[in-house]
């Protein structure tokens, strides 16, 4: 399926979740399919969508979901391991996988070949999930329920869709976030 | 006093609360002392890139981060904080072992040492230098304010000397 349907069908089934979404057109796509004051919009930075997440995490107590990248994910692969060994029960990691550097021209990345859910399990992750490209209809309901630390792996096609930048400051996007949370 | 244990009094009455933290043998003891310290959760990291990243996310669930690191992971974090310290006003402090500094045995060390404020200057990130453990003492309470009232970063160099 196309990164967008994921987007909006795994945020359908989320409840009061923070979300931390990675840079580029994975933002630009979730602002588009559902804007929350629990969404934080990455624009910069890339491949420190796991590690915000990961941090946030650990401050609170609230459950975390985060939107990260195959390209984005091996940019900052150490990042795994650090999640794994202080094993944060609050944090699903999303991969949102189409095997390319989408928000730049589709570039290749080596996911194609290198099987990032094994990469998490031999890290130590214990709950892996996996939605392949063919899946029509996302389950999220076992993600949701499983004990963190969970990396879900979803094999999406590459392309972005049509959608508009965000029409939101840094800093509006971080203050807002962050009064949310003090709710 | 012992500068460690200076640097750490510090932070503690700064409120730091969180801290991640790629080791230095000049700040082997401070690691230690975070570490059997129950008031601050401790995060060792594989790369100052990443600690950055998780502070930020630790600053939005409501703690008071530092991070603990030498001059070298200055270097391998350059676009972290231009990208998302300055762009979107997130605090820090910066505990910089600064190495390649007077006293310097290590050659290697030099070229990073030489460039380190230079690269601090060029992020528009303001930095304090204390010269000693009643220096430090005097200055770090006072900086984790700084930082957030300025929304940046804010270095603290830990010069060879210091130690």
């Amino acid at each position: 399926m196309e990164r967008i349907k994921a987007l909006k069908q795994i945020t359908k089934q989320l409840k009061d979740e923070l979300v931390i979404c990675n840079i580029g057109f994975p933002s630009r796509e979730l602002y588009h399919v559902k804007d929350s004051f629990k969404h934080f919009y990455m624009l910069g930075s890339m491949g420190m969508a796991s590690s915000i997440g990961f941090g946030l995490a650990m401050a609170q107590e609230q459950k975390v979901i985060v939107f990260d990248g195959d390209g984005s994910l091996m940019m900052n692969l150490g990042s795994l391991i650090t999640i794994c060994n202080q094993n944060p029960s609050n944090l699903v990691l999303v991969v949102l996988d189409n095997e390319c550097y989408g928000s730049t021209g589709n570039q290749c990345t080596y996911a194609s070949v290198t099987d990032l859910k094994k990469v998490a399990e031999g890290v130590g992750f214990q709950n892996t999930f996996i939605y392949t490209e063919s899946v029509d209809k996302i389950d999220f309901t076992p993600v949701l329920k499983s004990q963190g630390p969970v990396f879900v792996h979803v094999k999406v096609k590459p392309g972005n869709a049509n959608v508009p930048v965000i029409p939101m400051e840094p800093e509006e996007i971080k203050e807002r976030f962050m009064n949310e949370l003090k709710k | 006093m012992d500068s460690s244990q200076a640097v750490f009094e510090g932070l503690m009455k700064a409120g730091i609360d969180f801290a991640v933290s790629v080791p230095c043998v000049n700040l082997a003891k401070l690691m230690d002392m975070i570490d059997c310290n129950q008031e601050i959760t401790h995060i060792p990291v594989t790369r100052e890139e990443e600690g950055f990243g998780i502070a930020a996310g630790a600053y939005m669930g409501g703690k008071k981060p530092a991070i603990l690191m030498q001059n070298s992971g200055l270097g391998n974090s350059i676009n972290v904080l231009a990208s998302l310290y300055k762009l979107y006003k997130f605090p820090i402090l910066m505990i910089i072992s600064h190495r390649g500094t007077e006293g310097e045995f290590m050659s290697a060390q030099v070229p990073m040492g030489e460039a380190t404020p230079g690269l601090l200057d060029t992020l528009e990130i303001p930095y304090l230098n204390p010269k000693t453990p009643e220096d430090a003492l005097k200055l770090i309470p006072e900086s984790w304010l700084l930082a957030e009232m300025g929304g940046s970063p804010l270095g603290i160099l830990l010069d060879i000397g210091f130690w």
